[in-house]
């Protein structure tokens, strides 16, 4: 079943490509977009057919085993449910999003933000891990802050995305804690073995507190009282989003994740009384507010979180035809709700606000998209023959069974009631206010009804919202009963989808909340006055504005006490405090161990001399900067020698590479410094320095003696036995870079890339004015570039290319490898910038240098991610011997490959650097020469 | 260099001689970078250096009958270049890369 990662992984391919297909107009991209996902539904079909089956499918393949984490996705009824909302409604949105856009708004960055979300969601639902669960519940919070501040340059924008990611991202940490005591508990984190652990989970003494940490993290995503305040703020996003992401499928993550988990945490007192009580809150809380809200998204916002409230509810009531109505509504609220959402953004695009207080009888203007919003305002206000009256008389007749059941929850009825009465009010408003309520005032745009395609998705919706309403068991039912039982992950209880139940209790209430509701629409002015003075002072957004203020001032002390903005203080504390726990603990073990010492040959002794006096000359010629740079030169030498003698070959070349690019980087930096250091020390500042480095280079000295003269064991044995068998190559050290420790080089030079790529950009904008005489007033020399010196500098790179080549080749065998080959060739480009000037070997290097760090660093991953075909873990490496002629016999390993790989990083980010750095002042002192005598 | 033949033997001098002599070069380079006194004095110091660090690699294979750090010996060659250019450029322009 490849295919269930292959649907998680199409939208993150595709997200690639809107921006792209940008280039060939607008339309191309959103069709581009709208390909991606109609190419995973139908990827999803088979599968699909499958799970209607009653089957659950897996996919599984070890990542870090020993760790138990897996890769796996499962594909289960509840999986299928929300996986089929995620596409479909996504479908609609892109179709949507076209037209919502205005012409000025990048598209492409908006449909890529849409597909990466997309990709998250699909992952989180589909997870067989719940460590990989959680990745992408964080990958969703992270794609919904990026579609929050599509618009960012408006500050609204930025701060609602803020405030949510630091509400669903602290959640998200909440819910790492209690996956970790989850996984610690049953010994698994794979949801199958989770799923069947419910009896160990619940008798664990750890129960409570994972309950709590899992319950954090739903009740942030899925915005619970108290939480709830962060998706008001999230309207900030363009409409298509808040459709989608802010009422269909992410604030939905949580209700999932309770649902998903409902078969092994459910059933406690515990779970009853934290989420029943949270729901209760958040359904009445949300429904009043939305009530005075004159935002039109607003009041669909916090209706949004009302519901999510009832969802939780029901969930929290724990019973299974509890569940089963839970999942019903989250079907039910998602179609009407998205078509709410895309309505309201119609209003906002054609009328030009969404100020209640300024909209009044759009009907004449936009009779079409006023039938579908009345349509889908009844059914969120639980009008019969339409989806939500289902859903909703299914959640009030659990609460009357509630209330026989035990005396004690006499209230839920009454509660449950109140909020029915509540959202048919704020239904009401938002139809009345909006489309009649007299004629419209001093409206930015005289509205008109937007382009035929703009509504198509919101007709869909409703027609689903309509047929579901009156035909809910052939419609939904198939999808409801394979989702709860897998929600379940037992026998279905008996239920049935019909419209008509008779004279029940439920269908009172449901009246009763109609009637109701339509009474405090009718008394609202009084209501909205006495709201104003009372309750429409509390915001809780002024909480977390407190709390956000105090970390920030909390996290500036703590940095103030810790961090004193100083290198060489910080240095002093660090040198101490070793010295101290070096002193502390080693105090009394005798100094000198029971090795044989190597005899002290002259050359080496000469060789120890000249390291000593080059960094005795570094430290006193400090001041006088070049001259202490070649100092160092010998020191960088001695250095690469002492490799040599100690048979390092491999250290040895490197060395010397590094050793010359840092040469190059510091003459680079030196140019725009001055020439000598300026004395700014104290003399009991020089003492105290003195003391440290005493203490230091003593406490080191005297730690190397004790280790060296002990006889000890390393791990290196093991790694000259395996080199050949398990890497194909005698190098130890580079099948150790490119093998055993793959993964590891693979990061490094993933960072190395991400480092040079800051550079790059902080750099691209800096002019440092050069100085236009050295340090003693000599005016430079007018030959830049001297013709024997550039003739010279021409030959040296093919035999430079080939020294590389051969480097890289030996490199599994003998002492070599991409590392190095990648500084030779850098240096000896950079040798022609140096001899023959940028422009010279500009026009002779096609194209940019910094892709090549993205060709290099996918080259290496891909060689990674290849073994993953032949069935083998990430990064192993395949080996084989070939003959070729001339050659002779030659092994290559797939290593080679990811050699070449960091070998192109390696290259890139030399050259970007050194050049990005020379070019600071180049621009500079350019300028005015080519203005004239312009230069090809 | 078990059997003492009489190539064996020359052979051992001459390297004897030879590492006494790189070394003493060595040495005397590192007493004109330090001593200077002008900077291109210095930069030609290093040069040497270079050459004799070259000496001495070649030497150790030699001693050691392997072609192990024939490699360093070639990088610490084209390296040297690149490294006295550099240094040379800076006193003549200032800017290494313009």
């Amino acid at each position: 079943m490849t295919q269930l990662a292959l649907i998680v992984l199409i939208p993150f391919i595709g997200a690639l490509l809107p921006s792209w297909a940008l280039t060939a107009g607008r339309l191309w991209s959103a069709w581009v977009t709208g390909g991606v996902v109609v190419s995973a539904l139908a990827l999803l079909v088979a599968p699909a057919w499958a799970v209607m089956q009653g089957e659950t499918l897996l996919w599984q393949l070890d990542w870090l085993p020993a760790l138990g984490l897996s890769l796996g996705f499962r594909l289960d009824g509840l999986a299928l449910l929300f996986a089929l909302m995620i596409l479909v409604i996504g479908l609609l949105v892109i179709l949507y999003a076209r037209w919502y856009l205005a012409e000025r708004d990048p598209m492409g960055r908006f449909y890529a933000y849409l597909l990466l979300f997309m990709g998250s969601m699909l992952g989180l639902v589909m997870s067989e891990n719940l460590i990989q669960l959680l990745m992408f519940w964080e990958l969703t919070s992270i794609s919904s802050f990026l579609l929050i501040s599509y618009w960012r340059q408006r500050e609204d924008a930025r701060r609602g995305a803020r405030m949510a990611l630091a509400i669903t991202g602290g959640g998200g940490l909440a819910l790492l804690g209690g996956i970790l005591l989850l996984g610690e508990i049953v010994g698994s984190y794979d949801l199958s073995t989770v799923l069947a652990a419910r009896e160990i989970i619940h008798a664990h003494p750890l129960y409570l507190p994972a309950l709590v940490l899992i319950l954090l993290g739903i009740f942030t995503k899925s915005a619970q009282f108290p939480f709830h305040f962060w998706l008001p703020h999230a309207m900030a996003a363009p409409t298509p989003v808040s459709a989608y992401l802010h009422s269909a499928t992410m604030v939905k993550a949580g209700v999932f994740l309770l649902a998903r988990l409902f078969p092994a945490l459910s059933g406690s007192e515990a779970w009853t009384w934290l989420v029943a009580p949270t729901g209760m809150a958040t359904l009445l809380i949300g429904a009043y507010t939305a009530l005075f809200k004159h935002d039109l998204k607003g009041l669909l916002a916090y209706s949004t979180i009302s519901h999510l409230g009832l969802i939780t509810l029901l969930f929290g009531i724990g019973s299974p035809l509890a569940a089963v109505a839970g999942l019903f509504h989250i079907m039910n609220h998602a179609t009407f709700k998205a078509s709410l959402f895309m309505a309201a953004g119609i209003i906002d695009h054609e009328a030009g606000t969404r100020d209640m207080r300024r909209l009044a009888g759009l009907w004449r203007f936009m009779p079409q998209t006023g039938l579908l919003a009345m349509i889908a305002a009844a059914a969120m206000a639980g009008v019969p023959l339409l989806n939500g009256f289902l859903s909703k008389e299914m959640f009030f007749e659990k609460t009357v069974y509630m209330a026989t059941f035990e005396e004690s929850t006499w209230l839920l009825p009454v509660l449950a009631t109140i909020a029915g009465a509540l959202a048919v009010a704020y239904s009401l408003r938002f139809i009345h206010d909006v489309f009649f309520n007299g004629t419209p005032t001093d409206l930015p745009r005289t509205p008109h009804e937007p382009v035929r395609w703009m509504r198509v998705p919101v007709e869909i919706l409703v027609v689903i919202c309509i047929a579901v309403g009156i035909f809910p068991s052939l419609t939904f039912g198939p999808l409801l009963a394979v989702a709860a039982g897998a929600t379940l992950q037992a026998p279905l209880p008996a239920y049935s989808l019909k419209v008509w139940h008779g004279f029940t209790p439920a269908l009172g209430m449901s009246m009763l909340a109609l009637s109701g509701g339509a009474l405090i629409y009718a008394i609202r002015r009084p209501l909205f006055r006495w709201h104003e003075r009372t309750l429409g002072q509390l915001d809780a957004r002024w909480l977390y504005e407190v709390w956000e203020r105090a970390l920030l001032q909390g996290s500036r002390v703590l940095d103030h006490l810790i961090h004193r903005r100083s290198l060489q203080d910080m240095l002093a504390v660090l040198i101490i405090a070793a010295a101290a726990m070096l002193l502390l603990g080693f105090w009394g073990m005798p100094l000198t161990g029971s090795a044989t010492l190597t005899p002290l040959d002259p050359v080496s002794a000469a060789a120890a001399f000249c390291l000593a006096v080059g960094a005795l000359g570094t430290v006193v010629l400090h001041r006088q900067r070049w001259t202490a740079l070649v100092m160092l030169s010998v020191v960088g030498l001695i250095i690469a020698l002492a490799f040599v003698k100690f048979s390092a070959p491999d250290l040895a070349l490197t060395q010397l590479a590094v050793e010359m690019v840092t040469i190059i980087l510091l003459l680079l930096a030196l140019h725009f410094l001055p020439a000598e250091t300026p004395r700014e020390s104290s003399l009991a500042r020089k003492l105290r320095d003195l003391l440290l480095a005493l203490l230091g280079g003593g406490l080191t000295t005297v730690l190397t003696w004790a280790v060296l003269t002990r006889p000890y064991d390393s791990i290196s044995d093991w790694l000259l036995r395996n080199s050949v068998p398990g890497g194909g190559g005698s190098n130890v050290v580079n099948v150790i870079l490119v093998d055993f420790r793959g993964f590891d080089t693979l990061g490094e030079i993933t960072v190395l890339a991400i480092a040079a790529i800051g550079i790059y950009m902080m750099l691209r904008d800096l002019r440092l004015e050069a100085p236009r005489a050295d340090a003693q007033g000599r005016p430079w020399s007018s030959d830049a570039h001297p013709l024997i010196l550039a003739t010279f500098s021409r030959l040296l790179l093919p035999l430079a290319l080939m020294v590389a080549v051969f480097i890289l080749l030996r490199g599994h065998h003998l002492p070599g490898g991409g590392f190095i080959a990648g500084l030779i060739i850098a240096v000896a480009l950079v040798m022609q910038y140096l001899a023959n000037g940028v422009l010279w070997t500009q026009t002779r290097l096609s194209g940019e240098l910094h892709p090549l760090i993205g060709l290099g660093l996918l080259l290496a991953t891909a060689t990674g991610l290849g073994s993953w075909y032949f069935g083998a873990p990430f990064l192993t490496s395949a080996h084989g011997h070939w003959s070729v002629p001339i050659l002779g016999e030659i092994e290559l390993a797939s290593a080679m490959l990811f050699d070449i790989g960091v070998m192109l990083v390696v290259i890139g980010i030399t050259l970007v650097i050194l050049i990005r750095l020379g070019r600071i002042g180049l621009m500079q002192r350019r300028a005015p020469i080519s203005n004239s005598d312009p230069k090809p | 260099m078990s059997d003492l033949t009489e190539t064996g033997l020359i052979l051992n001098s001459a390297l004897m001689i030879g590492f006494l002599l790189v070394t003493a070069a060595v040495l005397l380079s590192l007493w004109r970078l330090i001593v200077g006194p002008d900077k291109p004095d210095r930069i030609l110091a290093l040069d040497t250096l270079y050459v004799n660090t070259i000496a001495l690699l070649v030497l150790l294979d030699i001693k050691l009958a392997s072609s192990l750090y024939f490699e360093a010996a070639l990088l610490i060659a084209l390296f040297g270049f690149v490294g006295t250019v550099a240094l040379a450029k800076f006193l003549t322009r200032g800017d290494i890369i313009e």
